[in-house]
């Protein structure tokens, strides 16, 4: 610090904008600045390769018709039983997911007392579940819905006949919501502790209680980021396939699923499928890019929504502190 | 307002308004309710933990046995064998070893015998069909198989003597995570410096959801753009051999990791306290000496929070590696093939006979994951709790 003058020679505040060029300073600046240039790079590569390759093979017909058991042609495929499957098993995964998670935020943010054990205890299980490895959850679902859950059920309602003992829609939602549960978590506290107290002091003064507060006061003001949540959650399991692979996803079925109990065609493994079974890559290669597409806008288009509401919420929040 | 104890404690609940449930039957109720749920993410995860173990608790407990042929005890010397032992070489529960008499157990060692006739002779003499390859030493330690020249770290689940030694899945599991490591963790970190340091506002305001955006990519859709777009790329500037090998699958894996390593370490880093920063300023430092000397060694156990966490993931990570490759290779170089653990299960489980060895191998590599994933997270979550606490006391 050899650069330090009198405080008199210099008149003040002028001081702090005289940055003297230091080459190591600007070159590693510089090297970060690149770093962060280049992820958005890889994203910007991803998002235009798919968009421009799977453009061409992208049409109405692709997004509504149901192939023959040969969907190698791309004259004769589409996806349509694979969205279907997808959106299925998603809707059956918000029903479960959807409640429990927002019970629980209720729970970490309006009840628990901040650092008792019990909640500690119910945080890293939270964090627990969101780094569980998706192949993890599948074989949970293999073991505990089916294996046990389905095969007793079958014991006690079908005498022993396979029904829900076997891969299903259910189980792969099931799968998929025990997966989502923190996603739900994490965006609802964040929205409900960005509801100022001021709202829930006002509330009770009135002479509320605090079941009614939550339900009345807390909980509308806290339905965006609810909304967020569940879309976060949808995205993130329309994209997995691990979880589903050994719960319910077939390669190829004839009929459209109507039963909890059937099993379900579903985009990401189709994505699976073409890419590593196909008999052709090269003539597969635009029924592949399509099918990429339809399954990026399907969940791209949710994440893109979710952080829009998400960003709202945290303007709200940064002005209201 | 001073407060003495007792009546703190008298009024305890949220914002010292709770008049207990005797007044309210239905409150009290609810909250028992929503306490009741929410304990349901602590039974979740030990409910995987319980049933993923209990498919692979016969692995442990030595129960399985893949031996094709097994000794025989001819039946003339039954007698000279306790009932324990008759009863496990006739694989039989002991209610039904007691239901049954002398003349019906002989007739089922008859059975046993025939059986072991029915082998053919090429089984019969080769030293591999007697052993139970589910063995901790033959999972653990190179054998010397009957057609090879040296003792060697092979996974075969498939064929007649069926090979289960994990250290191949495991090499590639960690060559896959390293390479991905390597890659993610500098160009994360990197970004993270840059987006909440050095970047202006608007630049920030922009960069950081958009690498965040980054996450929201089905891991199938980037495991589809490494196959067909990132392995040509990168065999064109390495030119080596093998197309799809642990180098492209581990550079994959670095785009899904990315993110993650990307958003703990940014909160991290601007979680230090704006005091550290100005203070470094006012004293002649310019914004990157700051950054490198003083918020980074300070956010420094958030970055190793950060690069733990992205650790777990990465080991997790399948449909990526499951989609670039495949084959379980013993070697540590970088351009050969690889096959991760996760890869193992998620393609070999839908052949695995239910309930067989191959099976309850699978669901062993399954526990040993989430014990692994299980491990890092706790220490990436108590790093991170560690520290925010640190920086507070510290304000």
């Amino acid at each position: 610090m050899s650069e330090v003058q009198s405080p008199k020679s210099e008149v003040p505040g002028r001081h702090f904008r005289a940055e003297k060029f230091d080459f190591w300073s600007f070159f590693f600046s510089g090297l970060t600045g690149l770093a962060t240039l280049f992820i958005l790079g890889i994203l910007a590569t991803i998002l235009i390769n798919i968009i421009a390759n799977g453009w061409p093979g992208f049409s109405w017909h692709f997004v509504s018709t149901t192939p023959k058991k040969d969907f190698f042609d791309i004259h004769t495929t589409g996806v349509f039983p694979m969205i279907v499957g997808t959106t299925f098993r998603v809707l059956v995964m918000t029903i479960f997911v959807i409640p429990v998670g927002v019970i629980t935020a209720i729970y970490l943010t309006e009840y628990a007392p901040s650092n008792s054990l019990i909640t500690r205890i119910i945080r890293a299980a939270v964090n627990n579940l969101a780094g569980v490895p998706s192949i993890v959850f599948g074989l949970f679902g293999l073991g505990f819905f089916i294996n046990f859950i389905g095969k007793n059920l079958d014991v006690l309602l079908h005498n022993a006949n396979a029904v829900w003992g076997q891969p299903a829609l259910v189980w792969a939602s099931l799968t998929l919501a025990v997966m989502t549960v923190p996603v739900v978590i994490v965006a609802t506290e964040e929205s409900l502790k960005a509801i100022p107290p001021g709202l829930r002091e006002a509330s009770l003064a009135l002479g509320a209680t605090k079941l009614e507060t939550i339900l009345k006061i807390v909980l509308p003001q806290a339905l965006p980021g609810i909304m967020t949540g569940g879309i976060l959650a949808v995205s993130r399991a329309a994209g997995e396939v691990a979880p589903i692979l050994f719960t319910g996803v077939a390669y190829y079925m004839a009929s459209l699923p109507t039963h909890l109990s059937d099993q379900f065609m579903d985009l990401g493994y189709h994505v699976f499928v073409l890419s590593t079974q196909s008999p052709n890559i090269e003539q597969t290669r635009p029924i592949l890019y399509a099918t990429v597409l339809v399954l990026l806008l399907l969940t791209f288009a949710l994440n893109i929504v979710a952080i829009i509401i998400r960003s709202n919420i945290r303007r709200k929040m940064r002005s209201l502190h | 307002m001073q407060l003495s104890q007792k009546e703190a404690r008298r009024t305890p609940g949220w914002m010292g308004i709770q008049r207990g449930h005797k007044a309210r039957p239905l409150e009290w109720l609810a909250e028992k309710f929503i306490f009741l749920v929410s304990l349901s993410t602590i039974l979740m995860v030990f409910l995987i933990f319980v049933f993923v173990a209990r498919e692979a608790l016969p692995v442990f407990l030595g129960d399985t046995d893949t031996a094709l042929v097994s000794p025989v005890i001819p039946p003339a010397e039954m007698d000279h064998h306790s009932p324990a032992e008759l009863e496990k070489y006739l694989e039989l529960t002991p209610a039904q070893f007691k239901a049954m008499d002398h003349d019906t157990l002989m007739s089922l060692m008859d059975v046993k015998v025939e059986a072991a006739n029915d082998i053919p002779e090429s089984f019969r003499n080769s030293r591999d069909a007697r052993i139970n390859t589910t063995e901790w030493r033959y999972l653990l330690l190179p054998h010397q198989w009957d057609d090879y020249q040296k003792p060697e770290y092979i996974w075969q689940p498939v064929g007649q003597i069926k090979k289960f030694n994990i250290i191949p899945l495991f090499v590639g599991t960690l060559k896959i995570t390293l390479i991905g490591l390597l890659f993610a963790v500098p160009l994360a970190v990197g970004a993270a410096i840059y987006v909440s340091q050095l970047a202006r506002p608007r630049t920030r305001e922009i960069a950081k959801p958009a690498i965040e955006l980054l996450s929201g990519i089905p891991s199938v859709v980037v495991g589809f753009f490494a196959l067909l777009v990132l392995a040509t790329v990168l065999q064109k500037i390495f030119g080596y051999q093998t197309r799809l090998n642990a180098f492209v699958a581990g550079m994959a894996l670095g785009f899904a990791v990315i993110p993650i390593i990307f958003s703990i370490a940014e909160d991290a880093l601007t979680s230090v306290p704006r005091a550290y920063t100005q203070a470094a300023l006012a004293l002649g430092a310019s914004r990157w000496q700051t950054a490198w000397q003083i918020v980074l060694p300070a956010a420094l156990p958030g970055v190793f929070a950060a690069t733990v966490l992205g650790f777990g993931r990465a080991i997790g990570e399948t449909m990526i590696v499951l989609m670039v490759c495949s084959a379980s290779v013993m070697s540590w170089s970088v351009f050969d093939s690889a096959r991760s653990i996760t890869t193992t299960i998620a393609a070999e489980m839908a052949e695995a006979v239910n309930g067989g060895p191959h099976y309850r191998i699978l669901f062993m590599l399954g526990a040993l994951l989430f014990a692994a994933t299980f491990v890092s997270n706790m220490i990436g979550d108590f790093v991170i709790h560690r520290f925010k606490t640190k920086l507070e006391g510290k304000r």
